[in-house]
């Protein structure tokens, strides 16, 4: 559970949505809608089970696997399967890669559509105002607010998921971590370098 | 619909704030929020497309006012109320005055974990694709007053088609009364200095997914 559990952090006193979101609870389990203990097991598999976790193994077998890589490229939720990071993994993912030339950034300016099944709950700010409405008209101004600079001459492709399809982008390998095992590798890989606002960097461990 | 929830390129919101170490949920009511629209997303009463139509429809000062959980819990309870799940009175009450209606999928336990997995929404093609890979479009300049895919800052821009992703659901009719109406959809991409001015990036691209009747040949 969250540590920001506000339905005792502050007393007795619930906000209108806490009191909202129960009564929805309660209702729809009387009118036998919904059973409490799949609710219970949906927020457990995202606070425990799905995350980026997912996504950095399959970024870090990506760097070690050029056979891998080509069929992640091709179709990658079947690759993600097959190759045995993932159990289940939606239809319609697409992995984009960053190059020395081009560098990705995924969005979703008209809600919060995203990679779920391998990245787990979009964070805060992909969900926010500020995220929606700048990264496809100021993304350098974005990566900025992420602390991440790009040469001028490389070329920012934004992809906005406006339909089904989802995006994960494949990061460039730091240099200074040839040799690095598959395991030592995805501990490189933060969420955010697979959204594309964040670079992986040899210490980007203790970093989201 | 011209909403507030089509945000691309607009102005103020100030900078993007990243938090530190993120948890999944900020507090327990979150998580319900999510798992009670997820539940009630698998009961089958309404689509993917309604659901997120739902939510653009709140009014702008509303949409704006709340987080994004206090808006899955809006449009559940909007949902429920519109398709006869729940009344008025039962919300008022915070309790079930009736009994439920029958032919509601209800979620198990044993089935979340293959119900978290997006579906596909590709679907069989009524005819070939119109454009192939290359070609120049022009997307077009439409406002419907119902839900649709294509945002307001690509409307009306020649860019050209990237990609070929197949046939999928058309959402904009698919949020109206869940007719599938399969559609091709491409991958468009745009220079920034066609989408903004001619002062923009120049090194900016950017790409929607574009549904075949949101595209002419350019």
């Amino acid at each position: 559970m969250s540590a920001h559990d506000d339905d005792h952090a502050h007393g007795a006193e619930l906000s209108e949505t806490q009191l909202r979101v129960r009564a929805l609870e309660t209702i729809l389990t009387e009118k036998g809608y919904v059973d409490p203990a799949a609710l219970d097991r949906i927020v457990e598999a995202y606070e425990t089970r799905i995350g980026p976790h997912i996504g950095a193994r399959v970024v870090a077998r990506a760097w070690v696997d050029a056979g891998f890589k080509r069929q992640l490229m091709e179709n990658a939720a079947e690759a993600i399967i097959a190759a045995g990071l993932a159990d289940r993994v939606g239809d319609h993912l697409i992995a984009v890669e960053n190059t020395e030339r081009t560098h990705n950034m995924v969005v979703c300016t008209l809600c919060s559509c995203y990679p779920w099944d391998v990245l787990g709950l979009p964070p805060t700010w992909y969900k926010a105002a500020p995220y929606r409405s700048r990264a496809v008209i100021d993304p350098r101004g974005v990566l900025a607010d992420f602390g991440v600079t790009l040469p001028d001459d490389t070329e920012i492709r934004v992809w906005d998921s406006t339909a089904e399809t989802r995006f994960i982008v494949v990061p460039m390998q730091p240099s200074g971590t040839d040799g690095w095992s598959e395991a030592q590798l995805a501990t490189l890989v933060t969420r955010d370098c697979m959204v594309g606002t964040g670079l992986p960097t040899p210490d980007a461990k203790a970093q989201r | 619909m011209n909403g507030i929830h089509d945000m691309g390129g607009m102005h103020g919101f100030g900078p993007v704030v990243p938090e530190p170490n993120e948890p999944p949920f900020h507090s327990t009511w979150e998580g319900r929020s999510l798992a009670l629209n997820r539940a009630m997303g698998f009961a089958g009463v309404w689509n993917i497309d309604r659901s997120r139509a739902g939510i653009e429809e709140l009014p702008p000062h509303v949409y704006l006012a709340m987080s994004y959980y206090e808006r899955w819990a809006m449009r559940l309870q909007k949902l429920l109320l519109e398709c006869g799940l729940v009344d008025e009175s039962e919300i008022k009450a915070g309790h079930a005055l009736r009994p439920g209606k029958p032919n509601v999928r209800k979620l198990s336990p044993a089935d979340v974990d293959a119900s978290l997995i997006r579906g596909s929404y590709a679907r069989q093609a009524a005819a070939p694709a119109r454009f192939a890979i290359g070609d120049r479009v022009r997307t077009r300049n439409i406002h419907p007053q119902t839900h649709t895919r294509l945002p307001r800052y690509a409307r009306g821009h020649v860019g050209v088609v990237e990609s070929v992703r197949g046939c999928h659901v058309f959402p904009d009719t698919s949020a109206i009364d869940g007719r599938e109406n399969p559609q091709w959809l491409y991958a468009v991409v745009f220079e920034g200095r066609e989408l903004w001015d001619p002062d923009a990036d120049p090194k900016l691209r950017i790409s929607i997914e574009a549904f075949e009747p949101y595209l002419d040949a350019a």
